[in-house]
């Protein structure tokens, strides 16, 4: 008689098993009031089966992958600070992108984990949920290996002491901040549309290319292998947000223009955060990957483009901020440098004004804009410096009620007036940086009357550390806003030219070469 | 439009005048001069001289630009920001008196001077 053997399970009957296999439908409560969140916004979803998952990913080999990878990435960090690597990278202002990378963005991954966390478990799909699930993981990975990458940096340079207290109250990071906000306060659909789809498929690229490919120019190992380590996650996040945005369009035509609106406003929301990247781009990398202005062509037009293309079939328009957009890629990382450099006597990070050569890049990169606008005023700057006039600017600025930026952004027509526009809500007055922010605010104005600006929470008293009393004689409202911060004043911020950090790095990197 | 939301969703507006000590807020720009990156933004008591703004507020914020010295001050126009309307504010009367209410925003323009080097710097 012959044996019966079982036959192996093939890859995607294992798939199967090991995910959708696992799900049940519940019998002490209905379904609806176990899984309250996946209906209220609207989405129509008639078939979870029809989810399509492009990984087709299990856990055991989840785990594989990414100790896998893990490995690799900490022996590179530990060769990187046996040998003093930060002593290697190009120049100690490049320092200050890590700064601005490990306040402004490591915080956000670690939302995006507990984001991911709470939508997976919301979505009564069992395939969004697997999918969800290992997404949340790579996030807490992701801010983990940021944290641990740039943790050595944090031992010889000042400002890298206290992020996560950071993100929560120093005035620019309120941008990162209240973009995940908005973002985590919304519902599943829409968390999956700002995050999943906006943010890690049509905007990712101009994020971490930027960053781990400044990384690579500059010398840094540590910062490039936490990006490498996190490209095959991000690829598979991408592929998540896009497989999302195709359910949701695929499952319910009345789903298609409650997917635009999120688009719209979530391309415009990214947009915005991304000034940042521009100007680390154009002005604190000393060796240069590419202007903001030629990423977003690459990765925002001309990618992107395909993108929609691709969408149009289901409906689907290029957001309708594309076009300010197009017009704002010439101005914003110089008007954005502009800012942190006449405030970074209240950030956590140094500010310089561009040397000759870097303005000649500029003006080779922006000819439309730079001459004329921004390099009279940098060399305005340079001359006041080199009188002894380093311009500071120490009132606080009118900000954007919708991105919380600073209102430097100019007329979409005329770079030489700042835009203004303004909703009243409930007979009280609100302003906006563009006519974006303010669609955005008119379409949902309870949520954003809540927003936590810094500057009107210095005003109400709420930004000095504990205990203060700031009608005390000699009260110093500055220096006691910083204190809040956990910034150290003049160390941690203010001029590089002349800081602990450019002087220390120039005296160590001396000695690495001599006896 | 309301938020999308499984409960009602009303909250309290954060910034609103009762939080600012008396004061209410007020946004000063200064247009064609993008030195200073943006308006700024001010707790005021209502019952401020609009004539006192230039010294107690405008002075110590845009003082470092050239032009500044150079204002004359009878001369200057004065527009809210948010409509573009022109104001012609009583500089003897208080901020209040001249209807100014919690987080107006103005701009002033300079006739003549209009900012270093040709660019509105």
């Amino acid at each position: 008689m012959d044996a019966k053997v079982a036959k192996k399970l093939g890859l995607k009957e294992r798939y199967a098993l090991m995910t959708r296999g696992l799900g049940w439908d519940t019998s002490y409560q209905p379904m609806d009031k176990v899984f309250p969140y996946d209906r209220f916004e609207g989405i129509k979803i008639h078939d979870w089966d029809k989810w399509e998952d492009p990984f087709r990913m299990t856990m055991d080999a989840y785990w594989k992958y990414q100790a896998e990878k893990d490995r690799k990435l900490y022996a590179i960090i530990d060769a990187f600070t046996q040998n003093n690597g930060h002593l290697g990278v190009t120049d100690a202002r490049y320092i200050n992108t890590l700064k601005l990378f490990l306040t402004g963005i490591s915080p956000l991954e670690y939302m995006a984990h507990r984001g991911f966390a709470h939508v997976g478990r919301q979505m009564r799909g069992v395939g969004p949920r697997v999918a969800c699930l290992m997404q949340s993981i790579d996030e807490i990975r992701h801010a983990q290996t940021q944290i641990h990458s740039m943790s050595n940096y944090n031992r010889h340079y000042n400002g890298f002491h206290d992020p996560m207290h950071m993100i929560e109250r120093i005035w620019y990071l309120s941008v990162p901040r209240s973009f995940f906000d908005d973002a985590y306060t919304s519902g599943p659909f829409e968390f999956m549309i700002a995050i999943g789809f906006a943010f890690e498929y049509v905007l990712t690229n101009l994020l971490f290319v930027p960053f781990i490919s400044g990384a690579a120019y500059n010398g840094d190992m540590g910062a490039m292998a936490f990006g490498f380590s996190a490209q095959s996650d991000e690829a598979r996040h991408m592929t998540l947000g896009l497989e999302c945005v195709k359910f949701m369009l695929e499952q319910d035509p009345d789903n298609v223009p409650i997917v635009q609106r999120w688009i719209d406003k979530w391309t415009w929301r990214g947009t915005r955060v991304l000034t940042l990247v521009g100007m680390m781009m154009d002005y604190m990398l000393p060796k240069r990957v590419m202007s903001w202005r030629e990423a977003w062509d690459i990765y925002f037009e001309q990618n992107g483009g395909a993108l929609f293309n691709d969408l149009a079939r289901y409906g689907i328009k290029v957001p309708a901020c594309a076009a300010q957009a197009a017009i704002d890629k010439e101005h914003v990382s110089h008007q954005a440098w502009a800012v942190f450099y006449q405030y970074c006597g209240v950030s956590n990070f140094h500010a310089w004004t561009p040397s000759p050569s870097e303005m000649d890049w500029l003006s080779n990169k922006y000819p439309n804009t730079f001459d004329k606008y921004y390099r009279p005023r940098f060399e305005h700057w340079a001359e006041e410096a080199r009188q002894g006039r380093r311009f500071n600017n120490a009132t606080l600025p009118q900000i954007c009620q919708v991105c919380q930026i600073p209102m430097f952004f100019t007329e979409p027509n005329d770079p030489t007036k700042i835009c203004y526009r303004e909703s009243v809500y409930k007979s009280e007055k609100y302003h906006f940086c563009s006519d974006h922010c303010k669609a955005i605010f008119d379409h949902e104005p309870e949520k954003y009357v809540q927003a936590w600006l810094p500057p009107h929470q210095i005003y109400m008293g709420n930004c000095f550390p504990e205990g203060v009393d700031p009608t005390m004689p000699g009260f110093n409202a500055l220096d006691e806003v910083l204190k809040y911060y956990h910034i150290n004043k003049g160390r941690d911020n203010g001029e590089f030219v002349g800081s602990e950090d450019e002087k220390n790095f120039s005296a160590w990197r001396e000695l690495a070469g001599k006896n | 439009m309301t938020v999308v939301a499984r409960e009602k969703y009303e909250f309290a507006p954060k910034d609103t005048v009762d939080k600012f000590h008396g004061a209410q807020l007020l946004y000063i720009g200064w247009e064609d001069h993008l030195m200073f990156c943006a308006p700024f933004c001010w707790p005021v008591p209502p019952t401020m001289r609009f004539g006192d703004i230039p010294q107690a507020l405008l002075a110590p914020a845009y003082g470092a630009h050239p032009d500044f010295a150079k204002i004359d001050w009878n001369k200057v126009e004065w527009y809210d920001s948010g409509s573009g309307r022109r104001m012609q504010p009583d500089v003897n009367k208080s901020i209040a008196e001249n209807g100014l209410k919690h987080k107006d925003s103005l701009r002033f323009r300079t006739p003549g001077l209009d900012g270093l080097k040709g660019c509105s710097f």
